[in-house]
């Protein structure tokens, strides 16, 4: 076979090539030519056709994603925005904290174990980039009904996945969630989130400059796994008549990739990079593409002195590979021999490939002979954008009349059907105790792991001598959104947000990962378009800008797109973590004060779910000022020895978050229903704004006048006692019968 | 002069960092060893840290066994330096025959991370001197592959001798036999242990200090050396 080179690309403008195998549409092939005046040559189109990738360009997306840009709030924490590698935030004390979370779920479908790993292993190298040292991880899951047989299938493999890449990569797994919703049966979302910290000055960013400066690529060799990995799996739905693309998926080694977070770090520390980009999706196209585009000047790389796995593999396959444990550094030159000196210590091969050039073009040799030459920029950035139709979907209006009333839904009521409801939701696989699965998770590696899961959210300390925190929560609720995602979006946000401040942290940004079925479907696209506009217009509010995150379309298996889930990640951080809350009551005597307003508010609840199987209705109401208030009340709280423990009220409302909260401790509770609310709104009721707090009784006036003055409703529904969950005149409920039905679920169904 | 241990540093080594801070707070000096240096650097114990060595590829422990620093710390163990190995570390003195047996794929097939009750069975080692007999402590326990297993015969001799210097307690978290949680050699100065005592040095990150006699143990044996 002919090598495709510029210039015979030149001689044959006819030659037929395969841009609609790759992905690309008549048009795309038609501007790159433009573009370049001829037609690519395979290596050319091979680059092209995974950047323009639904995957890597946004291109269905970023025409709704510029609002977190355009409607991002004022806030002194951004050091780094949206467009980097991952966003960068200022904690104080000189840190900076970055933090991301991106998606893994095509992949996690088809081949589990390496699909979940690998998301890791992705996530962790852009935190890397970043001049982050990663200090924790968190995983976000979605999975099918769980008595499925398929949910057998993929659970474990993911579970087991994150667990065998993140437990030897060595970073604390601290939070995350589970849910299991028939809608994601055969598109199971497998979000990954890693944080990092560093010191302002150690911030690094992908750019190349300086004419003469090296590219060197090191981490494992070059193979042919995962070739066209993201273009091909992401940007496409699932065709149940296809052929298996389990060769699409790449393989991961956490060995080599703790490698190259502990030689990325000590060239870092000697300050031997320029720039630095991490290769994931689209590998070296992208990495080359970015760098050069980002910097001043063009570069020029040998192709073939790029380590490979595999001998045979052709110059389109090198650029296309997504093999993992990757990473792309320019160096000065007379910074080279250190830099390969620091990585043979750690064992880490690194090659010269490239570098920085004068002119303004990306050229790619091969053997000498020329078989790139673009300009980097329409590459990495001047990929189409698409104005997908979008409409707000015919059944809408349907589902939102179908209000889960008393008249329609059948509520229990007399003390025995509430104390069965509290078990039967306890009981429930999205309301069980989760720890089967995370107790395959390492949640103590490097020292610092404050609060992980089941706790609100997950906090590590990053100073051992003053005690600076972060703590981070992720949350979604595919339930809610699929009502309203305009509203399903923001109260995503605000639980995120809420779960943050429920540990003592204040909230300062957010990433977000969006998982949506097809563009190409017009209801599909209004529930991306709302979702995105409801979320930004809650971050404006909240004061929390974006910082980053990642889409995910296409998940969908036919014409049946998932729910639209919208995750949203919120980052916080604490003075001393010492003064962090915990949920559990542990106090007996202490006072349980239930904060915010509750309502007949049952749209897209648990109790709707399991007790009816039913999903319709609005989502609850947001008020985005009140949980700005509810926030600075938690903070004070434990800044100020207030709160022993405190609790934010979501799915399956104050039943379940009590249940946590009496489990977790070992106290139970005694609770009387306050005036104006019957038992039932009280116990399952999801109103948004809401947390339950445990108070000491010296601190009750001092806690009490501060909620007064502020303005926040606090009622006091009963105090820290006993064994059991006594709801006074309606029934007594065993914390042992409790645990009982909370515990084992997960392990019954799938272990 | 404060005790100087080392704590080994083999590529994949991931709670190294934690056992250097345990041997800090217990008052000692920690000093960096790296893998590949045959030099000590004079300390006067080694710490082998939990972690994936070599990516565990091959057996647990195996080619770090193989590693230079192992060379001296064999040589200087069974001359009777202390040495303490964790969790992987525990896997490596294995591999290096300094301990006997070997730890295998947990029974549940699956990695687990719990707090762990143990009971300390023999504070005649170096590492276990600061424990009252018998005491009970919680200590994080992390593994994939912490079966302890062994022929019958050793089993009997490591129970006769007193050798088992830590057993499970409550739940035995991965098939090992006669709930074996961690064992010494002969004379006492080696031990290798499963679950995690630089976990459980600070209430702040951990279930609590219990892991701390471990390391208060070897320097009120040094400082009385």
């Amino acid at each position: 076979m002919t090598l495709d080179t510029v210039k015979h690309a030149t001689g044959t403008p006819e030659a037929e090539q395969p841009w609609a195998a790759l992905g690309l549409k008549a048009d795309e092939y038609a501007r790159i030519r433009e573009i370049l005046g001829r037609r690519p040559t395979g290596a050319e189109l091979a680059m092209y056709s995974v950047m323009w990738s639904e995957h890597c360009s946004y291109k269905s997306s970023k025409v709704h994603l510029k609002q977190f840009g355009e409607k991002a709030p004022a806030s002194d924490a951004m050091l780094v925005g949206i467009g980097e590698n991952a966003g960068v935030v200022d904690v104080g004390q000189g840190y900076a904290v970055t933090f991301k979370i991106e998606s893994h779920n095509h992949p996690s479908y088809i081949e589990p174990y390496q699909g979940a790993a690998t998301g890791i292993g992705g996530i962790v190298r852009d935190i890397l980039a970043m001049g982050a040292r990663p200090v924790a991880v968190m995983d976000p899951l979605r999975f099918g009904a769980p008595d499925h047989p398929d949910t057998r299938r993929v659970l474990p493999g993911i579970v087991a996945g994150i667990g065998g890449y993140g437990n030897c990569l060595g970073l604390p797994n601290i939070g995350g969630e589970v849910v299991f919703d028939s809608c994601y049966q055969g598109n199971p979302l497998v979000n990954a989130l890693c944080v990092g910290v560093m010191k302002h000055e150690d911030i690094h960013l992908a750019q190349a400059s300086g004419a003469g400066n090296k590219v060197i690529l090191y981490g494992a060799r070059t193979g042919g796994d995962g070739i066209g990995g993201v273009s091909v799996l992401a940007s496409e739905t699932f065709d149940a008549t296809g052929p298996a693309k389990r060769p699409a998926v790449q393989v991961g080694d956490p060995f080599q990739e703790k490698l190259l977070i502990e030689c990325t770090l000590e060239v870092f520390a000697e300050k031997l990079v320029l720039g630095i980009q991490d290769l994931g999706g689209a590998g070296l196209s992208c990495a080359t593409s970015e760098l050069a585009s980002a910097g001043s000047g063009g570069m020029r790389v040998e192709l073939d002195s790029v380590p490979l796995r595999d001998a045979t593999l052709s110059p389109e396959e090198i650029l296309m590979s997504e093999s993992q444990e990757r990473m792309c550094a320019i160096v000065e030159p007379e910074k080279v021999a250190r830099f390969l000196e620091i990585c043979e210590k750690w064992d880490v091969i690194a090659t010269v490939i490239g570098e920085v050039t004068e002119g303004e073009r990306l050229e790619i040799f091969w053997h000498g002979e020329q078989i790139v030459d673009v300009p980097p920029r329409s590459v990495a950035h001047d990929g189409p954008t698409y104005q997908r139709p979008f409409a707000r979907p015919s059944w809408q209006d349907a589902l939102q009349a179908d209000a889960p009333t008393a008249e329609r839904l059948k509520r229990p009521a007399s003390g025995e059907e509430l104390r069965a409801t509290v078990l039967q939701l306890a009981g429930s696989p999205n309301q069980a105790d989760k720890s089967w699965i995370t107790s395959q998770y390492d949640r103590y590696v490097l020292g610092n792991t404050v609060l992980s899961t089941p706790e609100d959210s997950g906090m590590v300390r990053i100073d051992e001598e003053t005690n600076l925190g972060v703590a981070v929560a992720t949350d979604g609720n595919g339930r809610y959104a699929k009502l309203d995602p305009y509203t399903g979006a923001q109260l995503a946000l605000a639980e995120a947000y809420r779960n943050v401040a429920a540990t003592g942290a204040k909230p300062l940004a957010v990433s977000d990962c969006l998982n949506f079925g097809s563009p190409e479907d017009p209801d599909v696209m209004w529930q991306f378009a709302e979702a995105t506009r409801g979320l930004a217009d809650a971050c404006q509010i909240l004061g929390t800008p974006v910082t980053g995150g990642n889409v995910s379309l296409y998940n969908q298996t036919g014409d049946v797109a998932i729910h639209p889930t919208p995750v949203v990640a919120v980052l916080g951080v604490i003075d001393d973590v010492n003064r962090r809350t915990p949920i559990g009551f542990a106090e007996e005597g202490q006072l349980v004060y239930l904060l915010g307003d509750t309502a007949d508010e049952f749209g897209g609840s648990a109790w709707a779910q399991v007790a009816h199987d039913h999903l319709g209705g609005l989502p609850p109401k947001l008020d985005l000022e009140r949980e700005r208030l509810l926030a600075e009340v938690l903070i004070a709280g434990s800044r100020d020895g207030m709160v022993d423990a405190a609790h934010d009220l979501s799915d399956g409302g104050l039943a379940q978050a009590l249940a946590e909260s009496c489990l977790r401790g070992g106290k139970g509770v005694r609770l009387v229903v306050p005036d104006g609310l019957n038992a039932f709104t009280f116990l399952f009721s999801e109103s948004a704004g809401r947390a339950v707090v445990s108070v000491p009784r010296s601190e009750e006036l001092r806690f009490t006048e501060m909620c007064g003055v502020r303005g926040l409703p606090a009622t006091r529904v009963g105090v820290v006692d006993g064994d059991s969950i006594d709801l006074q005149g309606h029934f007594t409920l065993p914390l042992a019968e409790l645990r009982e039905a909370h515990t084992g679920v997960i392990e019954a169904l799938l272990g | 002069m404060s005790a100087r241990i080392g704590v080994v540093t083999f590529p994949g080594s991931l709670d190294d960092r934690d056992a250097q801070r345990a041997v800090r707070l217990a008052g000692a000096e920690p000093v960096a060893l790296w893998h590949r240096d045959q030099d000590l650097h004079q300390v006067d114990a080694v710490v082998l840290p939990g972690g994936f060595s070599y990516g565990d590829y091959l057996r647990c422990g195996a080619i770090s066994r193989f590693s230079p620093v192992m060379d001296s710390v064999i040589e200087q163990a069974r001359a009777g330096m202390p040495v303490l190995g964790i969790c992987n570390g525990f896997q490596v003195l294995c591999e290096s025959h300094l301990l006997p047996g070997a730890l295998t794929r947990n029974d549940s097939l699956h990695f687990v991370c719990r707090d762990q009750r143990l009971r300390i069975e023999n504070t005649g080692t170096a590492w276990t001197s600061a424990y009252v007999p018998n005491a009970e402590i919680t200590v994080p326990l992390k593994n994939g592959e912490g079966r302890f297993v062994a022929d019958e015969h050793t089993l009997d001799q490591l129970e006769a001798e007193g050798r088992v210097v830590a057993r499970y307690l409550d739940v035995n978290p991965n098939g090992s036999y006669r709930d074996i949680a961690g064992i010494s050699n002969a004379a006492g100065n080696v031990v290798g242990l499963m679950p995690h005592p630089e976990h459980a040095i600070e209430p702040l990150t951990g279930p609590g200090t219990e892991g701390l006699g471990f390391f208060a143990s070897i320097l009120k044996q040094l400082v009385s050396a």
